[in-house]
């Protein structure tokens, strides 16, 4: 059996897929500083208490609670964004990977990309962690 | 102890954690939650909670610097990311229900057998392109540049492959580290990818089963914005300054003091998780 000739290297795919990740990792992290500036400067002279572990209030766990609070300019909020996205990195890398396999007509791992983006998707928006 | 210095000690261990990690080629997740919980007394689920944000931040900046020379094998990486993303699901599930103690000696075993493994140095094993049906039907094989040009490689053992990553997804999520350990065992001893390959395709691959693990913790309010912030930029900036920093550091002694951390703080978890002080 031959393989179809591919329309883009290998190669060329994992260039592009290498700066994507750098140029979101770089994005993420200055809105977490940000946020973590303003937070700090707000509430740096409180005393923070990491135990026992009591969760976070609803604007904080969800992606559309935090995107409200950052509207209202919640800095705590503007933190979690900045983590949100960094979260979003990868699902982004896998999404070019998915469009990369699309152009290569390869159906086989347009299907795996495909399903292993869907657990992503679900973890990031639906992850209530209650399985 | 305020909100800002809390901020700044914690960033300034994290920064130290990512150095050594880029450095020793350990990563520094699996140093972060100990270090949090021993010495800062934050809790289990949101030391878990803040290691797992900075592991995606490492490892997709990591990442991207070997893959520009061509080593990652991203037929092998997307196809075993069905496996770690499904595990660390799961784990992440599991991480809200088990009880911190055992996470401790769950946490604590771990610690140890990544200092044993990191004292035996592997030798590169010999490449294998005899064809394997898995690989063939999946088209895993591939070439990867060396000295000499293109050497072409074959995949072997695809599905114990798969079965071994889905664990390291689970203990990903559930204890908030990078699993980079197992995931070289599962691609280098098992799949018998090159060391280059498995290594990078590794690393590559830890973002994406952390971010799935991530979006759960996220939900249980396992992310705390004054913890992860420090601690993810903190190790961000360490994990930077550690891979501009590779020529010039004495890797052989750096291993051994990370070696020494790792046994210190394996030894401490096991002790807290099993008298229940966690």
């Amino acid at each position: 059996m031959s393989i179809p000739q591919s329309r883009l290297s290998d190669h060329a795919i994992e260039q592009f897929i290498g700066r994507v990740l750098q140029i979101g990792v770089l994005v993420a992290a200055a809105v977490t500083l940000a946020g973590g500036i303003l937070l700090l400067a707000k509430h740096g002279g409180t005393v923070p208490a990491f135990a026992p572990f009591r969760g976070q209030p609803a604007y904080l766990t969800s992606v559309d609670g935090i995107l409200r609070a950052v509207r209202d300019r919640r800095s705590d909020a503007l933190v979690q964004l900045g983590i949100v996205l960094l979260i979003a990195v990868p699902i982004v890398r896998v999404a070019c990977t998915l469009v990369a396999f699309v152009l290569q007509r390869d159906r086989t791992y347009v299907l795996i990309t495909l399903l292993v983006l869907g657990l992503l998707m679900y973890g990031l928006f639906f992850g209530t962690g209650a399985a | 102890m305020t909100a800002t210095t809390f901020a700044l000690i914690v960033g300034g261990g994290s920064l130290g954690a990512g150095m050594l990690g880029a450095l020793t080629g350990l990563g520094g997740g699996i140093v972060i939650v100990p270090m949090l919980t021993l010495l800062f007394g934050v809790d289990l689920k949101y030391a878990i909670g803040a290691s797992l944000v900075s592991i995606i931040a490492t490892s997709s900046g990591a990442a991207a610097a070997y893959v520009r020379e061509g080593f990652t094998n991203v037929r092998v990486g997307i196809l075993l990311e069905v496996a770690t993303t499904m595990g660390a699901l799961m784990g992440a599930a599991l991480a809200g229900i088990i009880p911190n103690p055992w996470l401790a000696v769950l946490f604590g075993a771990l610690l140890l057998f990544t200092a044993y493994r990191s004292m035996h140095a592997r030798a590169d094993h010999e490449l294998l392109t005899k064809p394997d049906i898995w690989s063939v039907r999946l088209r895993l094989d591939s070439t990867y540049p060396t000295a000499n040009g293109k050497q072409p490689y074959s995949v072997q053992r695809a599905p114990a492959g798969f079965a071994l990553m889905f664990v390291a997804g689970i203990l990903s999520a559930l204890l908030g580290i990078g699993s980079g350990i197992i995931k070289v065992i599962a691609m280098d001893q098992l799949m018998r990818l090159p060391f280059k390959v498995s290594t990078t395709t590794s690393n590559f691959m830890i973002g994406v089963t952390a971010a799935a693990g991530a979006g759960v913790m996220l939900h249980r309010g396992q992310i705390d914005p004054l913890l992860a912030f420090p601690v993810t930029l903190g190790v961000l900036c360490g994990a930077l300054l550690g891979s501009r920093m590779l020529g010039t550091a004495n890797p052989v002694r750096l291993r051994q003091l990370f070696t020494a951390v790792v046994v210190l703080m394996g030894i401490q978890m096991l002790y807290r998780g099993l008298t229940r002080t966690i």
